[in-house]
């Protein structure tokens, strides 16, 4: 946090480079063969369990299809193999019992520790909802530490990507850039803007159908469920831009409503947060005896 | 006495004459058997010319050639017709062929009922895919269901009266899966020969016994819940309906109470299948017999106990999430115990390499991998990334396709000799197996790779970050393409030119299927046979 901070105050032109690295690491990358650790503890967590995952399966793999591969150049009938008769060994059974199950709790401990990191949602310093739509995302600012704000805006998918999207529509999907990253089908008209070294709760529902609402680089999956409120939490440390999809199918275009996340140092998400309050105020203001009639009705 | 009778048979075996009566009418657990793996064959070819659509729409980033809805529907029907048409049915097709002669039975024990639960489907699978082509050739109504095989709602309601269609043509297969389950509960536990103890059985029964346990619980639970979809979108119901105060999340827990026994009704019988050609081609007996079986059993008590792991992110618990990983992580212990005892069996053995073998190694390496990435997706916090992305559609091809599929062509391989009375040709059997392996890990292994670097599952169009792998996994699609082709040609040439069978087969191939001869007479085992131990599949029954 401290770092961050350093460079966000003194070293301006690092910060933009940081900046850059990590929108490098927030979209997939040509041929890219692993997941990447993303830009939050959680993530970071989730990418150490799953690299333990695969390393476990490696040597597992190695010993199990080692030894086959063994009999299979060893044994063969055609090298005058005589095949013995032996058919069970209870030590060697047992073994094979207890040293997975060693083994699975060499995984499950670490898991275990965080998916209770992840579950706990409390002691948030500001709450956004977000409603899955068919097909685009709504996001509401509730409040920001005690002050409760009215902030709501629907995002979508930028109007490039959709015309370029449409079947046979002779655009090239390879020309559809934002800040010079390859966004097609990843970019939207209005991101999600948050602040970055805050611990925001987000609580997440759907309108019509479930979608699933995923940002890879923050290790947030959770799905929009019409009638159920969900809730997740992220601290997103560096300023970036983080891209994201729908993750549950929801119908036709499900393919077509990504995820932006903007994260900026929490003076300059004030000060965007505060001007979208007042647009909103000024929007609402007229409308007011608009809701007290149709309560009324 | 066997051989008397087997060719007594021979020479007047009563088939019965005429298309209609030999086949439509039929009886004979045979024939049935026959009927159900050339269905499952023509909805493997069905289904795979809609995986052909998915591909070829993903080849290169940008729509090129269907609209997303019809994408939809394609993803939808690939996964309804290979599950419940090609996969399913294989198994118990090899099931209503080999378990009679396994077991030394003269037919299945509800014959009548066997060719019921078969002519079900042809008219199942008609429903399911009519409103497709009543779109495709005449234009009208909304084209098939799109919301996904798992049909959850509140999305799989919103499509047209294809989801009426698609629900009545599940609730047949349904029908058709639990008597097919009876039957063979029924035959297994009642007509066994003399001396054929519970634990002298061949694997392949063993396996097929507990999956159709596992059908009788879990089809009925699938039933009720599309039949509460249907009253939802029909009869103003709110059993998932939020705003009627249901709840859609609730379909997931009794979908995936199903889904997931389903899982293993698609494996069981796989297991069997490979303990049964391994030990033949390793000239040794299969090392663990009775663990393999309590294996088995474990493996299906515990898939009533592991649904949530399909639905980590919908928002459980904390508890009811940690509950779910640890249960599902125990199901790595038995089925290790399985991969482990294969490799043993072939240890020491003397081993050989005919296509049934190759089939048989190639599903121990590959489903072992689908079982690393089963584990991986079974730690909650890597889950939740893995969901719903393509790692996970790697995941349960490498299980379903490399497994239960390369199963099945193994085991046609293997039996082949028997039902037909021919061999087949073993360098094109050849030709045919690697053109496979090259091709299946080409289409699917790049899958890991697009998952893990963040592409969802069921879209029609991408980034063009994801552009190369899936072209390198359209390629493998296209040459898999091929496979069922050079498989019939292979099966078609060994029918007309292939040499003569020995009743067995198999230089080391145990059991009572190869006492008798090849092709096995059209009624077998009308006398019981007296049971030899050194017939049997696995040496040593004491252990």
């Amino acid at each position: 946090m401290k770092w961050a901070g350093l460079l966000r105050s003194k070293l301006g032109l690092l910060a933009a480079l940081a900046a850059c690295a990590n929108v490098a690491q927030a979209v997939p990358e040509r041929w890219q063969l692993n997941m990447t650790p993303g830009v939050t503890r959680v993530s970071h967590d989730i990418y150490q369990i799953h690299m333990w995952g695969l390393y476990v399966c490696c040597a597992i793999g190695i010993v199990v299809f080692g030894a086959m591969i063994i009999a299979m150049i060893r044994f063969r009938k055609s090298k005058g193999a005589v095949a013995a008769t032996w058919s069970h060994n209870t030590k060697v059974e047992i073994v094979w019992t207890v040293v997975p199950i060693l083994i699975l709790v060499s995984l499950a401990y670490p898991a275990t520790r965080v998916v209770i990191d992840m579950a706990y949602t409390e002691q948030s310093q500001m709450t956004v909802k977000i409603t899955g739509y068919q097909w685009k995302w709504g996001y509401d600012y509730i409040n920001v530490g005690d002050k409760p704000y009215h902030v709501h805006f629907i995002s979508r998918l930028d109007p490039l990507s959709d015309k370029t999207r449409q079947l046979r529509s002779g655009l090239d999907p390879w020309k559809v850039e934002d800040n010079g990253e390859p966004a097609y089908l990843l970019n939207v008209d209005h991101p999600l803007v948050v602040p970055t070294d805050t611990k925001i709760r987000f609580v997440v529902t759907g309108d019509d159908v479930i979608h699933a609402w995923w940002v890879p680089a923050l290790g947030i999956k959770q799905d929009a469920i019409p009638g159920i409120i969900n809730d997740a939490w992220t601290v997103i440390h560096d300023p970036g831009i983080y891209r994201g999809q729908c993750a549950e199918l929801c119908g036709q275009d499900h393919g077509f409503m990504p995820i932006v996340v903007k994260a900026v140092p929490m003076t300059e998400f004030q000060k965007w947060l505060d001007e979208q309050e007042a647009a909103a105020t000024r929007a609402n203001a007229p409308a007011a005896p608009a809701p007290a009639a149709a309560g009324a009705g | 006495m066997t051989t008397h009778v087997a060719h007594s048979d021979a020479h007047h075996d009563d088939k019965p004459h005429g298309f209609f009566n030999r086949w439509v009418c039929s009886t004979n657990h045979k024939d049935i058997g026959t009927l159900y793996l050339v269905f499952a064959f023509i909805m493997a070819c069905v289904g795979a010319l809609f995986s052909g659509v998915i591909r070829t729409e993903l080849a290169q980033p940008g729509l090129q050639f269907v609209q997303p809805y019809f994408f939809n529907q394609m993803t939808t029907l690939h996964a309804l017709v290979m599950i419940f048409g090609a996969i399913m049915p294989a198994f118990v097709g090899l099931a209503n062929w080999m378990v009679p002669l396994m077991i030394g039975a003269p037919d299945m024990a509800l014959p009548r009922m066997n060719n019921w639960s078969f002519w079900i489907l042809p008219f199942a699978f008609t429903l399911l895919l009519w409103p497709l082509v009543q779109y495709l050739l005449f234009g009208t109504g909304g084209g098939a269901i799109a919301g996904g095989w798992t049909l959850y709602p509140p999305l799989a309601i919103q499509g047209g009266d294809a989801v009426a269609f698609s629900i009545f043509a599940v609730h047949l297969m349904g029908i058709s899966s639990i008597m097919g389950a009876i039957n063979i509960i029924a035959t297994i536990l009642n007509l066994r020969a003399p001396g054929m103890d519970l634990l002298k059985m061949p694997l392949f029964v063993w396996t097929w016994l507990i999956t159709a346990f596992l059908l009788i619980a879990v089809m009925p639970v699938l039933a009720g819940a599309v039949t509460m979809l249907l009253t939802d979108k029909y009869f103003g119901t709110s059993f998932f309906n939020a705003a009627g105060g249901g709840d859609p999340v609730m379909f997931q827990h009794i979908f995936w109470f199903f889904g997931h026994p389903e899982v293993y009704i698609m494996i069981l019988p796989a297991f069997g299948i490979v303990s049964e050609i391994i030990p033949t081609f390793s000239r040794k007996p299969l090392f663990g017999y009775q663990a393999m079986v309590y294996a088995t059993a474990s493996i299906a008590f515990l898939s009533f106990i592991v649904w949530g792991h399909h639905m980590f992110t919908v928002g459980m618990p904390l508890g009811g999430e940690l509950y779910f990983m640890y249960a599902t992580m125990l199901i790595a212990v038995p089925t290790g115990v399985k991969v482990f005892n294969w490799v043993s069996t072939m240890w020491r053995g003397s081993l050989s390499f005919e296509a049934p073998m190759l089939w048989a190694i190639a599903f121990v390496i590959l489903f072992t991998i689908g079982g690393f990435s089963g584990l991986m997706l079974a730690l909650v916090p890597a889950d939740f990334q893995y969901q719903d992305t393509y790692f996970v559609v790697a995941h349960f091809h490498y299980v379903l396709v490399t497994g239960a599929l390369f199963s099945i062509i193994g085991a046609i391989y293997y039996w082949w000799p028997k039902w037909t009375g021919r061999m087949y040709n073993e360098t094109w059997a050849k030709v045919h197996f690697w053109w496979t392996m090259v091709f299946v890990n080409v289409l699917f292994f790049p899958q890991h790779f697009l998952g893990l670097a963040g592409m969802p599952r069921r879209i029609p169009d991408y980034n063009v970050a994801f552009a190369d792998w899936n072209l390198v996994s359209t390629i493998g699609a296209y040459g898999m393409f091929l496979t069922p082709f050079m498989f019939a040609f292979i099966l078609w040439h060994s029918l007309k030119k292939g040499a003569k069978a020995e009743a067995r087969a198999w230089e080391a191939a145990h059991g009572l299927e190869w006492t008798v001869p090849s092709p096995a007479p059209f009624h077998t085992f009308a006398t019981p046979p007296a049971i030899h131990d050194e017939d049997l599949a696995h040496g040593d029954v004491t252990h």
